[in-house]
């Protein structure tokens, strides 16, 4: 199922269940009062680590049962900072009812799921986002033939659209303020998306862009069909941690910061040894810690982060090798590109 | 008289029976075509049948089995020219090849993959002297009873001495129970016993059976149960519950029909409240409520507490079934167990519950047969059974787009243990059949 689909599936159902919202805040207060997460990290030597039961590109299980993708990479990066070891995270597969609760109650350290960053989960539900790694948001796909190059000339076509989410009311909003209007063809999961889309039982396929590319990705003639380049909705998807607990939050933050401004200072895993011997540049060296007491600010050595990039690159690295446009999914960097080249990453300074 | 009259004195050769009544056409005639309008209909279902065979077998055949992705598999089918309307068409089974151990052991790690074979294989043999009992040496019994604890070892790994613990406290209340029976009677013993088997569990079982561990370190390396998936995981729930849920069942029907106030009450209560809630709402209990009650860092494992929902499930449904068994023994069969002088305990061992079993089985293995399958709910709270793993497999960006082949290899899989249960179920009622 793609990225913020089950977020907001998750997010309809769980306005309705009042009871277990009630419960979850209960359970929430609970978890914030035993706080020192890193501590316990440290100790367990082990990360848990929420990610997504299967999510093209994001997570999922290899032949060896290896989990792999790029929120399955934060995990890792986080665990190398924290513990000197990627591999040694569990990773706990939760799906779209089952991750807040996970994190609440303490059974996950931290959640990498493709959870977009709302309001009411920063406020309401008591977590803390700790960063953005991947902005996305909703998109088109129509077939080829159809002849459409713009949203706007959708009026009266036929979507195949999942239920229950609040992708169905973006889209009824973006047709009501465009004045157009549609049929609806109603879908449970996104493999179900992908036979009735192909079979031609709608004219129209809305998702997640991301979730759309992986979809035109597994289609036999994926040049036949076309994503449309109008994005209606705003799904910041970022890692997620409990309140309360500042110095694990820091820890999450910092290392995904760390990623990203790696790649800005163009340190990458080939020349990670190199640059960490001590550069000219007085903020590589205080990220690699040869300048400076970063790390110990965080409760971390000064090496910590030099693990992280060691786990398997820098951002860009991270982006090319799971969703990048030589990976059969096929993503462009576009807003997930550094700020100096026009996109939204955006790492404060390490200072 | 004339000596015209011919008295045969040898017998004819025995000649071949009529070529339409015997063999292949004999059979034919008889079966198929007996009639116009039975033979319309033979026609008709032959058509039909070739008809499904020919959509569906050529997709089957296909050879996609060494294919590395989905890209692959179209390029094979377009390189034998197996093209339909929609592009290739074929099986693309690259897919099975490449995760069929996955989706039979999850993450299990696979050099120790012998554990969960040996623990089903033994569970063959664990289970042989109750299924065929006239035909495997009772000494075998034994085995079954040991076998309890021989499995969660198995699977889990751990120390030796957990599971000899915990068998340890069944042995103790049996002796604590003989002896309270002898001198008192049979209640206060079963009181006793169960006491003392408590207390031990609860208070003496963790540091005795720690001492024991540090002291002569015996066991098997841990299994984590993250790390259980695939088919490996459906069979361990429902196993163990199919298992637990036979006696609980029982108990609870037996509750239900029973005099005592208190008894019936709780039995009634507790039929009636598992059986108005569905599972997947007691699945989510187990996986998130459950979570929040618990102190914060409580370790309570995911898998043990699924399977104790989905056995308080089946053996709500179990005890409904046994008391319709229990219902149709006609008053006759109690009072004459009655007349025989039999306490209540032997009356319902010798004459009640073999019968009302042997009236229940057809409903007891249809509900064995429902809780198998749903073991696959478990995928809605993440755990990665064999339809878990067919969306994470999915995710992987080889195999995106993949369908019929995943499902249809997991539906093969269940189909098999669903259709022995069942064949089973029907040797055992022509066994026990008395009717006649």
């Amino acid at each position: 199922m793609s990225p913020a689909r089950v977020d907001k599936q998750e997010e309809v159902k769980m306005k309705k269940s009042v009871i277990l919202g009630a419960l979850s805040v209960a359970g929430l207060s609970a978890g914030a009062a035993a706080a020192a997460t890193l501590d316990d990290v440290k100790a367990r030597g082990q990360l848990n680590c929420g990610v997504s039961t299967g999510l093209s590109g994001f997570s999922a299980p290899d032949a060896d049962g290896e989990w792999q993708g790029f929120d399955v990479a934060v995990c890792r990066a986080v665990a190398a900072a924290v513990l000197d070891d990627p591999m040694a995270v569990e990773f706990v597969p939760t799906t779209g009812k089952t991750r807040f609760t996970a994190l609440a109650s303490g059974e996950v350290d931290m959640l990498a799921r493709n959870t977009t960053w709302t309001l009411s989960r920063d406020v309401d539900l008591k977590f803390e986002f700790t960063g953005v790694n991947y902005y996305d948001g909703q998109g088109f796909m129509v077939p080829k033939s159809l002849g459409v190059s713009s949203a706007k000339e959708l009026s009266g076509a036929t979507v195949c659209i999942q239920t229950g989410t609040t992708t169905e009311l973006n889209l009824a909003d973006y047709f009501r303020k465009n004045d157009m209007d549609y049929e609806p063809v109603p879908i449970e999961t996104n493999a179900e998306a992908q036979q009735q889309y192909l079979a031609g039982a709608c004219d129209v396929y809305t998702t997640d862009a991301s979730g759309l590319a992986a979809t035109r990705a597994s289609f036999e003639n994926a040049g036949d069909h076309v994503i449309l380049p109008e994005i209606i909705s705003k799904e910041p998807l970022g890692p997620l941690v409990r309140h309360g607990d500042n110095e694990w939050g820091d820890v999450v933050r910092w290392t995904l910061n760390a990623l990203i401004a790696a790649e800005e200072m163009g340190i990458n895993s080939d020349n990670l040894a190199e640059m960490a011997e001590g550069t000219e540049n007085p903020e590589v060296n205080r990220l690699l810690g040869t300048e400076g007491n970063l790390g110990e600010m965080l409760g971390l050595d000064s090496d910590w982060a030099q693990r992280a990039i060691m786990a398997g690159g820098n951002y860009g690295e991270l982006f090319e090798k799971h969703i990048g446009e030589q990976t059969p999914i096929g993503l462009a960097r576009g807003l997930n590109a550094q700020w100096t080249d026009g996109g939204l990453l955006y790492a404060p300074p390490f200072r | 008289m004339s000596n015209l009259s011919f008295v045969r004195t040898e017998m004819l050769p025995e000649r071949e029976p009529p070529l339409t009544e015997v063999g292949v056409i004999g059979w034919m005639r008889e079966n198929l075509f007996s009639g116009w309008f039975n033979s319309i209909l033979t026609v008709l279902s032959v058509l039909f049948i070739y008809y499904v065979l020919s959509g569906i077998l050529p997709w089957l055949i296909s050879p996609t089995w060494n294919a590395g992705s989905l890209r692959e598999c179209r390029e094979i089918l377009v390189a034998v020219g197996s093209v339909g309307e929609h592009g290739a068409s074929g099986a693309c089974w690259g897919v099975i090849r490449e995760r069929w151990i996955q989706l039979f052991f999850g993450f299990y790690p696979s050099q120790f993959y012998w554990r969960p074979i040996m623990a089903f294989v033994l569970l063959a043999v664990a289970l042989a002297p109750v299924l065929f009992a006239d035909k495997v040496p009772t000494r075998l019994l034994y085995f079954s009873a040991v076998y309890p604890f021989l499995f969660p070892w198995l699977l889990w790994g751990g120390s030796i001495w957990g599971p000899l613990g915990a068998a340890a406290g069944f042995v103790i209340g049996y002796f604590v129970y003989k002896s309270v029976e002898v001198r008192v009677n049979s209640l206060a013993g079963i009181i006793a016993g169960a006491v003392t088997a408590l207390i031990w569990w609860l208070v003496l079982f963790s540091p005795i059976t720690s001492w024991l561990a540090n002291l002569i370190p015996l066991g098997l390396e841990g299994v984590r149960s993250r790390d259980f998936g695939g088919m490996m995981l459906s069979l361990t729930i429902g196993v163990v519950a199919i298992g637990m849920s036979l006696p609980l069942g029982i108990v609870l029907a037996l509750g239900r029909k029973s005099d005592l106030l208190i008894v019936k009450s709780l039995c009634v209560g507790f039929i009636e409240f598992i059986r108005g809630v569905p599972l997947i709402t007691l699945l989510f209990v187990a996986s998130t409520l459950l979570n929040i009650f618990m102190p914060p860092g409580t370790n309570f494992d995911i898998i043990l507490r699924v399977i104790i929902m989905a056995t308080l499930f089946a053996s709500a449904y179990m005890a409904e079934v046994i008391r319709g068994g229990l219902a149709a023994l006609p008053k006759g069969q109690y009072e004459g167990a009655d007349s025989l002088g039999l306490n209540y305990w032997q009356a319902q061992r010798l004459i009640i519950m073999p019968q009302a079993l042997k009236i229940s089985i057809p409903g007891i293995v249809s509900t064995f047969i429902g809780l198998f399958k749903d073991t696959t709910l478990v995928s809605i709270i993440g755990l990665l059974d064999p339809l878990g793993l067919s969306n994470a497999i999915r995710a992987d960006s080889n195999w995106n787009g993949i369908v019929w082949e995943l499902y249809g290899f997991i539906a093969l899989m269940f189909f098999v243990f669903c259709f022995g249960m069942s064949r089973y179920s029907m040797y055992l009622e022509r066994k026990l059949q008395t009717g006649h």
